[in-house]
């Protein structure tokens, strides 16, 4: 009966493992461990045996039934497991073949630069302010002491609606000062982005309508050092830490002293070329101290409080970040040129 | 603003190279644009000296050279020119040279003979007569180079020998010897045969073609050797003999092998300045000194002009001038010259002028013209004899007077432009442009200089009118120094008399209407320091306004004349940075109370709208505010629309941007057709721009946003593009939202440029946000388009308003729903919308949730009807819900339909 046991099991065992399907191994569970199976009718025979021999025999057969099932659960997960590497094999794709994607609308480039803009004000403590387009010419001109006979009031600049001059386009976003220190409390730190209008015909860097970012702080004790140390700061967010800057001397009505800003070129680093026009540096907005007249039409004493200004333009600023080599371009609004953003 | 920088060198000595000169200057406020090497394009020139000449073997018109450049061998060169004799110098592009133009010289062959070079023409060296006077070539008519125009009938034979008669007194003559006269002239011999046997002249002539062997014609009356022109030829008769050739220098000084760009001025630079307009002052010479020697630390030398005068006559008797517009004549000063030699001015003053972009013309006019750049005073010359009764008035035009100026234009003028006149008419429009009436001539005889300061608006809007901006009114429209009148006219006199131009009468008319008092400021160091942030010592805020001429005495600081945009501290205190250095200045960042900055809800919501549509696959665009009339006719509104009151542009750049949209529509429509005509497929786009209704608060627009969206393409239909209306109203949690059939009764011209059968107005609420639809295909054509194109128009003031509250949570269902289908047949002309309100109402309580899922019309159905299903889910919060209660909803439901729709279970 021992010898029937070992026979048994290891037929069972190298069975077992030969199995090559569920099926095959189904049967030879059934020709097994079945109950007619070969291990059921060996252990009929324990009847036969001796009550000293069937404890031992009983243990034996028992060990042998244990045997052939973890070895029959064995057989069956490794089976499985190559059925499923099978189907997995046969599901395989190329996946080299495109995606669907669902399509996602691009943000206007120029807006793109704007949106990092407005974040680095928000950022400093500023508020953006949206006015009006149709403007004053008073608040355009002449609180900005641009006063009547200055030439950027002709008609071959400026778009008027009427003789008088009273309503037109706004050729600046610096109105919007004007407007903040008529309307807010002190201090006042805000920008102003938006649309403006000249009489410009249309080309590679011209547009009879473009848009400017108007900053401005007033406080007590507001600097010059101030105004280099904020747009320092602004500019080397918007173009790198290591973005070189250069202060110089400018002329507009409304701020005395007045500067104009330039980075260094990203093309030759400064030593010149055709990019910087040879000089080393590209000029990016016009700045200065808020003009003490300009503070007093707005009843804020210049004795007490100054104040800083900004504008630049918002189509150069982002031609340069985006490398965009022609105006038209933004306005054109081809969709293969949005979509590259 | 053009400098040449041989020209600063006069009034400070400035020697640092091109590029640190434009650095430090345009950081002291000087902004430079530029500078122009004027010789840097020419290289490996020199002035070389004909040794001799030889004719060509191979060709009848070339001439091989043998030229000293100064080397140990004289180079052999082959030209063409016929006016050069040996022992002329002239310009040599040496081997490997490069000529302006990029015009690169090499070494060659000409017709089997090397050439290691080429003589230079005034042209080749980028230069013309003007320049060098001395360089125009006259060519007499050499019969040996006659070619007749017809070869049968010849009008000289081409036997001629010399003594034939060629017309009246004119033979043919041989040339036997030709020398130098100095001066441009050359003395000739000629043989010829007369019927007493052969005879000879000596002539000394301007012709410079001559040589040895050749055959003129020869005017035996005149003793003239004759030109083109004498014997009425054509060009073409007589090929070679033109009035061009290689430049003969006629300089003192120099010698073969010196470096031509100092001979010719090719040596100077020239920097070109952007001048802002509160700095008239430098736009001279001396003003930009002044900036110079300040920003370089190096001293200005000025000159005080001395005028020798003593003229016959007495300037009194001779000039009366009168102001009546006192107001907008400052000051008139003028100075007479008598004996008048009119000429070519000297060298080195046309090098001056030419370098600064004056072309020269004659002494006189150079004389105004380089005093104007020099003092950036604007001079005017003009003939006395055509001033009539030796009176000069200057006042307002008369309506409708007509004056023709130095170009030769004809202008009727108004009582807004000042003119220069006699007692009879006008001679010169003040500020602006000399007449033609009164123009320095050949023979003029007695000038007037006019040096004055005009009132700067009445030149600026007088040039304006007449669309001539001169460089003398650019000048005066940004207010003059009248102090600067008096030196600059006595300037101009000392160059007459340095010229030899003619004799200055004694005195000056100079009559002061109105030279303000100067501007005295006091002097703040603190308050100056407190503005920049600086800390600068008042001893250097001193030493800089010094070195810029105006006075310190105490704390008061007298600004010099030419100063006028100095008015104010903070003024003084741009003076203090520009020369501290800009970059000078500390960097701080902002102190004081801080402020909290952001968006505001309206700028949220606008972020938010562009977000859902790009989400939703929509690009955003930037179009203009202004559009044409004929927008409104194109989208189909009509004649009276009251919609069209829009605010009008004066004057506009053209009738397409002539007035401002009050609608958006048009300018999707532009975008969405040229994207249409580029072929791009699938396209679409928003924008949320504004529109500019009249009626804004004092006289100003209501300037209103919308958000307008715009798509075509094969995956677009009304339901695609309604499904991102959709999806942005949902992204802003829009309240209520509906869309309902918008017809044209009720919506008007708002409509009408869409297709009258796909076009909804959306609601949130009771109030319309604005319109989706196809767009009508008669309006589509209009743009170009001949597919679908849809559009929305929302207005953003109605969106902020229909946006919902933030979200509040509701607790996620606890007991499982009940789904029933639905299937209902009913008359086409009821809409889907009313078909879901119906179940809605229907309901009692249990649905939650309706979805429309098929329309079906075919066999089955009867014509006019339609069968409409839905997916009804119903649930309750607090138990399982049993079939039987779904049941009875929907029986209610299905009631519900049939009573209000006439919709019947299929």
């Amino acid at each position: 009966m021992r010898e029937q046991l070992a026979k048994i099991r290891a037929a069972a065992l190298s069975a077992f493992e030969g199995a090559q399907s569920k099926v095959d191994l189904d049967a030879l569970r059934v020709q097994y461990l079945g109950k007619k199976g070969e291990l059921t009718a060996v252990l009929k025979q324990m009847g036969r045996l001796s009550a000293e021999e069937r404890p031992a025999m009983g243990q034996l057969a028992n060990e042998v039934r244990a045997a052939l099932e973890s070895a029959l659960d064995t057989a069956s997960k490794k089976l499985e497991e190559a059925a499923l590497e099978h189907k997995l094999k046969a599901e395989a794709v190329d996946v080299t073949i495109p995606g669907k994607a669902p399509a996602i609308g691009h943000r206007h480039p120029m807006y793109i630069a704007l949106d990092e803009m407005k974040e680095i004000f928000i950022g400093m403590g500023f508020t953006v302010l949206d006015g009006p387009e149709i403007e004053l010419g008073e608040l355009n001109f002449d609180r900005l002491n641009a006063e009547p006979g200055h030439p950027s009031r002709d008609w071959s600049d400026t778009f008027y609606f009427d003789e008088d001059e009273r309503v037109m386009l706004r050729s600046q976003t610096s109105p919007m000062q004007v407007r903040a220190m008529d309307s807010m409390p002190l201090p006042i730190r805000i920008i102003a982005p938006g649309r403006v209008y000249r009489k410009d015909e249309v080309d590679a860097t011209h547009s009879p309508m473009f848009h400017q970012v108007e900053g401005m702080v007033i406080d007590k004790g507001v600097t010059m050092a101030d105004l280099k140390g904020t747009l320092n700061a602004v500019i080397k967010k918007m173009y790198g830490e290591n973005t070189q800057t250069r202060f110089r001397p400018h002329h507009f009505p409304f701020t005395e002293p007045s500067c104009e800003v330039d980075v260094q070129c990203h093309k030759c680093g400064g030593a010149g070329c055709p990019t910087c026009k040879g000089e080393g540096w590209i000029e990016l907005l016009g700045a200065g101290m808020i003009h003490p007249h300009v503070l007093e039409m707005a009843g804020i004493d210049p004795e007490v409080y100054s104040g800083w200004a900004f504008g630049f333009g918002l189509e150069r600023t982002a031609m340069r970040r985006f490398k965009i080599d022609d105006l038209r371009l933004i306005f054109e609004n081809d969709v293969r040129f949005l979509e590259q953003f | 603003m053009n400098l040449s920088r041989k020209w600063l060198n006069e009034f400070v000595r400035v020697d640092v190279p091109d590029r640190e000169f434009a650095e430090a200057m345009t950081l002291s406020g000087s902004k430079v644009e530029g500078t122009t090497d004027l010789g840097a394009e020419i290289s490996n020139v020199v002035v070389g000296r004909i040794l001799s000449m030889e004719k060509h073997p191979n060709s009848d018109h070339m001439w091989v050279c043998q030229v000293d450049v100064g080397a140990e061998e004289p180079v052999q060169i082959v030209t063409g020119a016929w006016n050069i004799h040996e022992g002329d110098l002239v310009p040599v592009a040496k081997d490997n040279s490069y000529l302006p133009g990029g015009v690169h010289i090499t070494r060659g062959n000409l017709r089997g003979i090397k050439s290691k070079g080429m003589l230079c023409s005034l042209r080749e060296l980028n230069l013309d007569e003007r320049d060098f006077p001395y360089g125009v070539i006259t060519a007499a008519a050499l019969l040996n180079d006659y070619h007749p125009i017809d070869p049968d009938k010849p009008s000289i034979p081409a036997d001629v020998q010399p003594g034939h008669k060629i017309y009246g007194p004119v033979v043919a003559a041989s040339v036997e010897g030709v020398k130098s006269a100095g001066n441009g002239r050359w003395t000739c011999v000629l043989t010829y045969n007369h019927k007493d046997g052969p005879t000879g002249a000596i002539v000394t002539t301007l012709c410079q073609n001559l040589h040895a062997g050749d055959m003129v014609a020869f005017n035996t009356s005149t003793a003239a050797i004759c030109t083109l022109a004498d014997l009425h030829a054509e060009q073409r008769e007589f090929p070679h003999c033109i009035p061009d050739g290689i430049f003969v220098l006629q300089e003192d000084g120099i010698a073969p092998g010196d470096d031509i760009k100092p001979v010719i001025n090719a040596d100077d630079r020239v920097v070109e300045f952007e001048i802002t307009p509160n700095r008239p002052d430098c736009l001279s010479v001396i003003g930009l000194a002044r900036e110079a020697a300040a920003t370089f630390g190096k001293p200005l030398r000025l000159h005080e002009p001395v005028v020798r005068g003593g003229a016959e006559g007495s300037l009194a008797e001779l000039l009366d001038v009168e102001t009546p517009d006192a107001d907008l004549v400052p000051r008139y000063t003028a100075r007479m010259v008598r004996n008048v030699k009119i000429g070519p001015s000297p060298k080195w003053m046309r090098e001056r002028l030419r370098a600064m972009g004056v072309r020269p013309i004659s002494n006189i006019v150079d004389i105004t013209n380089y005093v104007m750049l020099e003092y950036g005073q604007p001079m005017h010359a003009f003939d006395y004899r055509y001033v009539n009764g030796g009176k000069i008035i200057v006042r307002r035009a008369a309506e409708g007077e007509e004056l023709t100026t130095l170009d030769g234009k004809v202008h009727t003028l108004t009582h807004d432009h000042l003119v220069i006149a006699d007692e009879g008419r006008a001679v010169g429009l003040a500020g602006i442009m000399g007449g033609l009436n009164s123009e320095i001539v050949a023979d003029t005889a007695d000038v007037v200089f006019e040096s004055a300061c005009f009132d700067g608006t009445c030149i600026r809007k007088g040039a304006l009118a007449l669309g001539m901006r001169t460089e003398a009114s650019a000048k005066f429209e940004k207010g003059l120094d009248p102090l600067n009148t008096l030196p600059a006219v006595n300037r101009a006199c000392e160059l007459v008399e340095m010229l030899g131009a003619g004799e200055v009468v004694d005195g000056v008319i100079d009559i002061l209407n109105n030279v303000p008092q100067p501007t005295v400021l006091k002097l703040e160091p603190d308050k100056i320091n407190a503005l920049l942030g600086t800390d600068v010592s008042r001893d250097e805020m001193v030493r800089i306004l010094e070195k810029l001429d105006f006075t310190v005495d105490g704390d008061q600081v007298t600004v010099p004349s030419w100063r006028g945009d100095v008015r104010r501290m903070a003024d003084l205190a741009e003076e203090v940075a520009r020369f501290h250095g800009y970059n000078n200045i500390p960097v701080t960042l902002m102190r004081g109370q801080t402020t909290q900055g952001g968006y505001s809800p309206a700028q949220k919501l606008e972020n938010k709208l562009g977000e859902l549509c790009r989400t939703c696959g929509y690009d955003e665009i930037i179009t203009y505010s202004f559009i044409s009339p004929t927008a409104y006719d194109r989208i189909g509104w009509s004649k009276d629309c009251a919609m069209r009151n829009s605010f009008k542009i004066l004057n506009p750049l053209g009738e397409d941007t002539s007035i401002m949209r009050t609608t958006t529509l048009p300018s999707m429509l532009e975008i969405l057709a040229r994207n249409w005509s580029y072929r791009n497929r699938n396209v679409k786009l928003y924008e949320l721009g504004r529109i500019y209704l009249p009626g804004g608060e004092n006289g100003l627009a209501n300037e209103s946003k919308v958000l307008t969206l715009g798509a075509y393409g094969e995956d677009m239909d009304f339901f695609a593009f309604k499904g991102a209306i959709e999806a942005v109203l949902k992204g802003i949690r829009a309240v209520d939202v509906r869309f309902e059939t918008a017809s044209s009764d009720t919506w008007g011209d708002s409509v009408a440029p869409y297709h009258p059968g796909r076009v909804a107005a959306v609601f949130s609420g009771s109030d319309c946000l604005g319109f989706i639809g196809q767009i009508h295909p008669n309006v589509a054509k209009n743009y170009g388009v001949d597919g679908e194109l849809y559009c929305a128009e929302l207005s953003f003031d109605e969106l902020a308003l229909a946006q919902g509250p933030d979200a509040e949570y509701v607790s996620l269902p606890k007991y499982p729903s009940v789904d029933r289908d639905i299937a209902v047949v009913c008359d086409e002309a009821v809409t889907v919308g009313r078909l879901e309100e119906t179940i809605k109402k229907g309901a009692k309580g249990l649905l939650k949730h309706v979805e429309l899922f098929d329309i079906y019309r075919g066999p089955g159905i009867a014509p006019g009807k339609k069968s409409v299903a839905f997916s009804l889910t119903l649930r309750a919060d607090d138990r399982s819900l049993t079939g039987e209660e779904a049941d009875q909803d929907v029986k209610s439901i299905l009631e519900a339909l049939e009573k209000d729709c006439g919709a019947v279970l299929r």
